[in-house]
């Protein structure tokens, strides 16, 4: 039975809590009454029975305990007692069982948890504290920072949601495309962070990204919107290579050397239904243009298969939607394997003396390629050197080192100082 | 709920404006003042004077000191304030960003004290 509660806390402790935040109108009320709802739950359920609808059951419950909380409170503070009252006087009214206004809730979270108008920052720790059911310390780990950090970040955004009166809606149609936006955001963030961790030992953090597929999966069932499709599709099209994006000592593999054995099938086949589902609805952006690239790629045999004069095609879309200089970057290594390594450096070089990228690492690390490429070893080996400066990852800067290595000794020079 | 909605603009980029694209901005902005009127969201507003007016002034251990200008230097400087009524902080939003001054201003959203306790996120 202790199983069998604890199962259904996994399957239903989220939209529990989407739903009792409405009801209650406040996340930490809400919080308490979750728990006191499973606390009941494990001592009554083993007696009587597991109830036909435990999710009706434990919301129903939870309301009631934060009723029963608030009236204790009442007795230092009067106004408890009034919103004890209101809370159930509404709940008596409402259709609190209607599964459509439930599912509801749940969009009602991903909206709140993801407004504009709290920092990216935390909208990513409420996202997983409040969505995902992460505790803070797991959340602290995950960003490697510290639990104290985190907990005032939630802390914050939820007193900026309850002082600034911030509602617990889904946007009307007009606004939804910027909202959505912003959710759409906040998932990428977090895959990304489990994807490519930004610093420590590790190239990957599986978790992470398996929460962020699940919650895109969830946007996709509540509110299908073409990019938001292209999203997933863009996120499982990824994932479907974590097998073979490292060795077994930690080390980067490049799209190029991945063994695509180890590619994960089924993922690449959702990924790319995905892809052509959103491109369909001709209403798509840039998290569709980037899966269609990321669904070529999977889709060839091997590297030299690979069907670059369409990959340029999508990065040209891309760049039109998404004028942004690392976009040109990820086009001008595209036309590097469709017109050879001259045509791609000269891009990069260009894009580089636009000085927006000067400091960032994969626009010297592509410059070097290139040079490598091209037998200019003397400029890929400062490419290179100039990129470890910039890289804070482990097995990036072991990549990094390793390609360095493999250029010709002659390009070498004592002391390992760049004078060029 | 009331919230503050403060508005700010670079006074030389103002300057810049053509008479032409001043009036229309000015009659636009009468024009929404008015809607709001009507629709009893505003409490109340006002442009203010350059800031080359301002004085700010601080009490500290008894002792008055006056100094010219505002307290924070920045880029941009604060020009008007409209003082609305608003259901929740979306509904304030969407005010703030309807009014043609957004297209110029930055507009920085400020709720007032809440009425009660425990009132903020209610479901609409």
């Amino acid at each position: 039975m202790e199983h069998q509660v604890a199962a259904i806390y996994r399957a239903h402790s989220r939209r529990v809590l989407a739903t009792l935040i409405r009801l209650l109108g406040d996340f930490d009320l809400a919080e308490e009454a979750l728990h006191d709802a499973f606390a009941a739950a494990a001592v009554q359920w083993p007696r009587q029975g597991v109830p036909a609808n435990p999710r009706a059951w434990l919301i129903s419950a939870g309301r009631f305990k934060a009723i029963d909380r608030l009236r204790r409170r009442a007795r230092s503070d009067a106004a408890m007692s009034e919103l004890a009252r209101e809370i159930e006087a509404e709940g008596n009214g409402t259709g609190m069982d209607e599964d459509h206004d439930i599912e509801d809730d749940r969009l009602r979270l991903i909206f709140t948890c993801c407004h504009p108008a709290l920092t990216p920052d935390a909208q990513v720790a409420l996202t997983l504290r409040e969505l995902c059911g992460l505790a803070t310390e797991e959340i602290a780990r995950t960003f490697l920072t510290g639990a104290p950090t985190v907990a005032q970040r939630i802390v914050r955004a939820k007193a900026k949601i309850r002082d600034a009166r911030m509602p617990y809606e889904v946007p009307s149609l007009d606004e939804l495309p910027g909202r959505l936006e912003t959710v759409l955001h906040v998932i990428y963030l977090v895959f990304n962070e489990g994807y490519a961790a930004s610093s420590g030992t590790s190239v990957t953090r599986g978790d992470l990204s398996a929460e962020a597929i699940r919650l895109a999966r969830l946007l996709v069932e509540l509110q299908p919107e073409p990019e938001a499709i292209g999203l997933l599709a863009l996120l499982l099209l990824h994932e479907s290579r974590r097998a073979a994006r490292s060795s077994h000592d930690g080390d980067l593999i490049l799209l190029a050397d991945q063994d695509r054995s180890l590619w994960n099938r089924a993922q690449i086949v959702e990924g790319a239904a995905l892809v052509e589902q959103a491109l369909r609805s001709r209403r798509f952006g840039s998290y569709t243009l980037q899966a269609a690239i990321a669904a070529v790629h999977a889709e060839a045999a091997d590297a030299a298969a690979t069907d670059w004069r369409q990959i340029v095609g999508l990065y040209d879309a891309l760049l039109r939607i998404e004028p942004s200089p690392v976009v040109a970057l990820n086009r001008a290594a595209a036309v590097a394997m469709r017109d050879g390594p001259a045509a791609g450096l000269a891009l990069i070089d260009a894009i580089l003396r636009g000085g927006e990228l000067a400091d960032y690492q994969p626009a010297h690390a592509a410059r070097a390629e290139l040079c490598r490429r091209l037998g200019r070893n003397v400029e890929a080996r400062a490419a290179y050197e100039r990129a470890l400066a910039l890289t804070q990852q482990e097995p990036e800067r072991r990549f990094l080192l390793r390609r360095m290595a493999e250029l010709p000794a002659d390009a070498g020079h004592p002391g390992g100082a760049v004078v060029i | 709920m009331k919230y503050l909605c403060l508005i700010y603009f670079e006074e030389t980029a103002m300057d810049a404006l053509s008479e032409n694209d001043r009036q229309t901005l000015v009659r636009e902005a009468n024009a929404y003042e008015a809607e709001l009127k009507a629709s009893g969201q505003m409490i109340s507003s006002s442009p203010l004077q350059r800031v080359a007016t301002a004085t700010t002034i601080r009490v500290r251990n008894g002792k008055l000191s006056t100094t010219d200008g505002p307290f924070a230097e920045t880029k941009e400087q604060l020009g008007g304030f409209i003082l609305i009524e608003a259901k929740d902080l979306n509904e304030a939003i969407r005010i703030a960003a309807n009014s043609p001054l957004a297209r110029y201003c930055s507009i920085e959203v400020r709720p007032l004290p809440l009425p009660k306790p425990g009132e903020a996120l209610r479901c609409s």
